[in-house]
């Protein structure tokens, strides 16, 4: 039977810390950046004109059909000697996980505003409304609540996606905490205990959103 | 498109169409269409399903963009077909925020009160400021008698209701024209009467309007010229008591059989 020690955990509390701010802080900025690529593919894929829409379905499909890890080598080992574009790990990992999650986004948002029947959209026209003033007074509103739920859940996974950059030596959660399993000949409490960080965070988050859901259903 | 001809005449109808056309690919809804409306004036539009009397309405504030032929509307006029350019976004929502339109599934915004549903439209698009839109909105209201119904959602408002709010929503732009859409088919029949005597208001006050519906009484009282469309074409056209009571073509005696055409109109419980 195997003998667990925790407590073998407490010297490395400062590294696991550590990680955890370098974790925290890239989910935020992969979130916020995929959310900013993602209105841009979900526009790109319901614009007016043919070409935008396919460069929009392009980018989407790429990152969407192939897998993140392979992304974020391609980023850091490819583009440097295809492009000439040297960047470095972190910089690279966030550009492919927000290129990742922004396309999955993207097709949330799509489906979001389309999911508004076009009535809607026909009596902001009939108003008087330019079609981007209808988007943002009509559309957008509804669209935005049914969004969240997929929103959230894209979210979760970024999160936990993050836990690929120490591929790249990123010093995040994992990485450190490889570093304490090396060190400690422990990896099972290591692990045990990176598990229970992300879903020490992860849960109170997604009940918050639950309520806020709710709140948001005040009208309907 | 588009010559915005601003020097029509002042004795000129409200609404002049001429030789509109309009396919939904090889279907072809609207086969030269002409009509007007004289200012003040009340058309109905009637037909069965299918006939094109909807895409028409919907032609005349260019929520549907015809194939060809011209609509005007008070002085802007819009020509389509070959040759001519597509009017642009904001020329389009400029004409639009003149004529007002009532939808037959009310289309009111869900995320807002019965209130900022009517103040929507003078607020984004006219840039009014709030409290003129505000006291604007509760005349308006007032008018369709549900005051008391400001600061409620749509989704508890009865059908009737709603549509009420859909015209104050409409009116509230001060539109020159009103166009309804079959405002009264997707209410339960107790709730007619009292959208069709708000409709009547209007109609007395002197607004503009053109009225696709299936309320054949109702086009016969309030209606001065009546239009019996079917195929994408006008079959018959006069007064609307005419047309009614003496039907000259036998595609309009067939298509009046299935009604009751005189009678009292549903009994109109407009409360407030």
């Amino acid at each position: 039977m195997y003998q667990w020690d925790f407590g073998i955990l407490w010297s490395y509390r400062w590294l696991f810390l550590n990680g955890l701010g370098v974790t925290v802080g890239f989910t935020v900025v992969i979130v916020v950046l995929g959310l900013v690529f993602g209105l841009f593919g979900a526009f790109g894929t319901l614009s007016r004109f043919r070409a935008v829409r396919l460069v929009a379905l392009t980018f989407i499909e790429a990152f969407r059909c192939t897998p993140i890890l392979v992304q974020l080598i391609w980023f850091y080992y490819a583009l440097p000697i295809l492009a000439g574009v040297e960047m470095t790990p972190i910089t690279a990992s966030a550009l492919a996980l927000s290129l990742y999650g922004g396309s999955f986004y993207s097709e949330i948002i799509r489906g979001g505003i389309v999911s508004i029947d076009s009535g809607q959209s026909e009596a902001g026209a009939a108003l008087g409304m330019t079609p981007i003033q209808a988007m943002r007074r009509i559309v957008l509103p509804q669209a935005i609540k049914r969004m969240i739920p997929a929103l959230t859940n894209q979210s979760i996974i970024q999160f936990k996606n993050t836990s690929l950059v120490s591929v790249l030596a990123v010093p995040d959660l994992v990485y450190q905490s490889q570093v304490a399993a090396h060190d400690s000949y422990r990896p099972l409490e290591t692990y045990t205990a990176v598990a229970v960080a992300y879903a020490a965070i992860l849960i109170p988050l997604t009940i918050l959103v639950r309520r806020g859901e709710k709140r948001l259903a005040v009208g309907e | 498109m588009s010559e915005t001809s601003r020097n029509a005449s002042k004795n000129a109808s409200k609404i002049e169409i001429r030789g509109l056309r309009k396919s939904f690919g090889s279907n072809e809804v609207l086969k030269t269409i002409s009509l007007d409306v004289a200012k003040g004036g009340v058309v109905a539009l009637i037909g069965p399903s299918g006939s094109g009397k909807s895409t028409l309405l919907r032609c005349i504030n260019l929520l549907v963009t015809p194939d060809g032929g011209s609509v005007r509307v008070g002085d802007t006029r819009f020509a389509f077909g070959a040759g001519t350019k597509l009017p642009d976004l904001k020329t389009l929502a400029k004409f639009r925020a003149t004529t007002g339109m009532v939808f037959q599934h009310f289309n009111l915004f869900p995320h807002m009160t019965a209130l900022q549903n009517v103040m929507e439209g003078p607020v984004t698009v006219r840039r009014m400021a709030k409290t003129d839109a505000e006291t604007l909105a509760r005349a308006q209201l007032a008018k369709v008698g549900l005051a008391e119904k400001a600061d409620q959602y749509p989704a508890t408002l009865s059908g009737g209701q709603k549509q009420r709010v859909a015209i104050a929503r409409a009116l509230a732009m001060e539109p020159d024209v009103m166009l309804f859409d079959e405002a009264t088919s997707a209410l339960d029949p107790e709730l007619v009467g009292e959208v069709l005597a708000v409709m009547q208001r209007l109609a007395s006050e002197g607004m503009t309007m053109v009225i696709v519906t299936h309320e054949i009484a109702f086009a016969r009282e309030v209606a001065d010229r009546l239009i019996f469309m079917r195929d994408g074409v006008v079959v018959e056209e006069g007064p609307a008591r005419q047309v009614i009571d003496n039907p000259q073509k036998a595609a309009t005696r067939a298509f009046l059989s299935h009604f009751h055409r005189t009678g009292a109109l549903p009994p109109a419980t407009t409360a407030s």
